[in-house]
């Protein structure tokens, strides 16, 4: 079963000096799925992410990628495998504009030495054509192609995130993995926020790992849940199981007074 | 589909050869009528030479964003190996060919270029020597570490006896001249757009905007920092092989102090940091103005000099007025109207206005 997933993380745990932030947690991820990760706020969900994207190195636990062990490697080769983020406070490249942006984004497979950077060669050409093509097509596709020459920072706000998807995009990852997408947004926009992750899903074929605090979001489009707590998974399942579960409702709204009591 | 990609780029290289040429000769020219040419014709060279200078930094402090400054020292280590070259090796075989034959010509041209690529190449190993710690260092600690490191070249330059130690290097062959300053000074300003322009310079401009999201986008930061180091110090390595061979041909350590690095940083930060042409324009600015200021002292009482004072308030204005730089992150042709068949650009920002105006404010809808 484990051979053709995606990811896997097994047992993970990271310690931070004396302070457990994620412990024993372990996570399957299938190709084209849509999975979420919800919790209360200092549950490690963030942590996770930048476990799996290599920021962090977990204590213990081990996380493969495709089934190559990500233990020794460093954020931009656990790229290189397939997987690509967004992040909670936006991180543009504030002053580049949006198409440059995105390019970035592609910078794995848009790669050519200096000297035919210097010479112009036909290398050179080819590549910069197809990250300018590639990257027109994503900018299309999240309705931000009017302003490819804007600098990202004076974007609108709903604008950012959506470039901070497009930018990830552009790394053709497998796994894609949302830091809190519809932060910030208004009902109108998170609403087309959830049809677009639809959409990008089928159309890449990607894996979508988001983390969200708005259940409205999470539970309209996510296949399965998993919950955080305390760095702990206290639940996994569908949306209506994660609904129904009662440590679920336990961890978000407290425990119930007859219990406390007792 | 092949491309004769080199076609458009050795056409362009000609007619660069060809100005430069003629702008050689014009001034040769005009030097029998005006002697007072050989004056402008110094400076001249001397703003080409720091061209190459501030460009070169430009990609390291600029695109890169790794703030540098060590450049004196990379400059230093161009001029004195490629003059113990010349001067140990090269001159030696050139003196024995009749002196002014065409066959001397020729020679001391082709080893001068190896002596200034060969400089190039010893700056480069610096720089790969000081990226290194860039690994690790940030900001202000990266500026102290690379004002260290030019430091450390200029006491080492100071105790080897056979580059003259505190005398100074003298009787370098004079080599160099108004056509290779030039030459080179172009060859930096292309490179540098060129790798701006490009993926490498783009990953460059990525590490300096924000590391993190950099990396999370498959960029190997430490791998570019490096290599903006290693570029921008074999150019400016090669700008000290050019200024070792320029008449008087005389090398000094105390040319290479922090003052110096520190005035290549004024001319881009002049000149807007991240824009090659505000780096060309502030190293023509700050080369000209101490000298356009020497009449100054003439009509001051006792024949005080007030330069450095004139010069430093000019520099406090400019920077009340226009803390980003004469131009900004932008080039020059982003001023110019603007071409109605590409993108609109008219709302394009240059990142001088504030910020938060800027945020709150949603731009207008193309």
């Amino acid at each position: 079963m484990a051979s053709d997933a995606l990811l896997q993380a097994q047992s993970v745990t990271i310690r931070f000096g004396g302070l457990t932030a994620v412990s024993d947690f372990n996570l399957t991820i299938q190709p084209h799925e849509l999975l979420g990760l919800i919790g209360p706020n200092g549950a490690g969900k963030t942590t996770i992410f930048n476990m799996l994207t290599g920021v962090y190195k977990p204590t213990e636990g081990e996380i493969t990628i495709g089934g190559t062990s990500t233990r020794a490697m460093k954020p931009y080769q656990i790229t290189s495998l397939g997987v690509a983020r967004t992040f909670q406070n936006i991180r543009l490249f504030k002053d580049l504009t949006v198409l440059e942006n995105v390019k970035i984004g592609g910078h794995i497979h848009y790669k050519y030495s200096g000297t035919s950077a210097v010479l112009h060669t036909n290398r050179f050409h080819e590549a910069e054509e197809e990250a300018e093509v590639e990257a027109l097509k994503l900018l299309d596709i999240f309705e931000l192609r009017g302003r490819a020459d804007y600098l990202a920072k004076n974007l609108p706000y709903g604008d950012q995130r959506r470039l901070e998807i497009a930018r990830a995009l552009a790394a053709r990852p497998k796994l894609l993995l949302l830091d809190e997408p519809a932060a910030g947004l208004n009902t109108g926009e998170t609403l087309r926020l959830m049809e677009k992750i639809h959409e990008i899903r089928d159309r890449f074929k990607v894996a979508v790992l988001l983390i969200e605090h708005n259940m409205e979001l999470v539970m309209g489009i996510c296949e399965r849940i998993v919950v955080l707590n305390f760095g702990k998974t206290i639940a996994e399942g569908t949306p209506e199981a994660i609904r129904a579960n009662t440590k679920v409702i336990e961890a978000y709204l407290g425990e119930p007074a007859g219990a406390e009591t007792a | 589909m092949m491309r004769r990609w080199w076609l458009r780029d050795i056409v362009f290289l000609a007619v660069v050869i060809a100005v430069i040429v003629g702008a050689w000769w014009a001034i040769a020219y005009a030097t029998v009528y005006m002697p007072s040419m050989q004056y402008y014709n110094r400076i001249l060279v001397l703003i080409g030479i720091n061209i190459t200078l501030a460009v070169s930094l430009n990609i390291i402090n600029g695109h890169a964003g790794q703030f540098s400054l060590g450049h004196a020292g990379f400059m230093a280590v161009g001029a004195y190996s490629s003059a113990y070259l010349t001067f140990y090796y090269f001159a030696p075989y050139v003196a024995k060919f009749p002196e002014n034959s065409s066959q001397a010509q020729l020679l001391q041209n082709v080893l001068l270029i190896v002596a200034i690529l060969a400089g190039g190449a010893f700056a480069a190993l610096a720089g790969y020597v000081v990226g290194l710690p860039s690994l690790r260092l940030r900001g202000d600690y990266l500026a102290i570490v690379t004002l260290g490191f030019g430091e450390i070249i200029r006491v080492l330059i100071l105790n080897i006896e056979p580059i003259g130690a505190a005398r100074g290097f003298s009787g370098i062959p004079p080599w160099s001249n108004f056509f290779w300053v030039f030459f080179f000074c172009v060859g930096t300003v292309i490179i540098s757009r060129r790798m701006v322009n490009s993926s490498v310079g783009r990953a460059f401009l990525a590490v300096r905007e924000d590391e993190i999201a950099a990396e999370s986008m498959g960029v190997d930061t430490t791998r570019y920092k490096v290599k903006a180091f290693v570029i921008g110090s074999a150019l400016a390595g090669m700008a000290g092989g050019l200024f070792a061979h320029y008449t008087p041909a005389y090398l000094n350590p105390t040319m290479f102090t922090f003052i110096k690095s520190f005035e290549v940083v004024v001319m881009i930060v002049l000149g807007g940091l991240g824009s090659i042409t505000g780096s060309i324009i502030g190293a023509i600015v700050i080369t000209i103005l101490p000298e356009a200021l020497r009449s100054v002292k003439e009509i001051m009482p006792g024949g005080r000099d007030p330069r450095m004072v004139i010069y430093s308030i000019l520099l406090i204005v400019l920077m009340l007025t226009r803390p980003q730089g004469l131009l900004g992150r932008r080039e020059l042709w982003s001023f110019l109207p603007k071409r109605k068949d590409r993108i609109p650009t008219e709302s394009r920002d240059d990142g001088d206005s504030n910020d938060k105006l800027n945020r709150d404010a949603a731009p207008p809808v193309t």
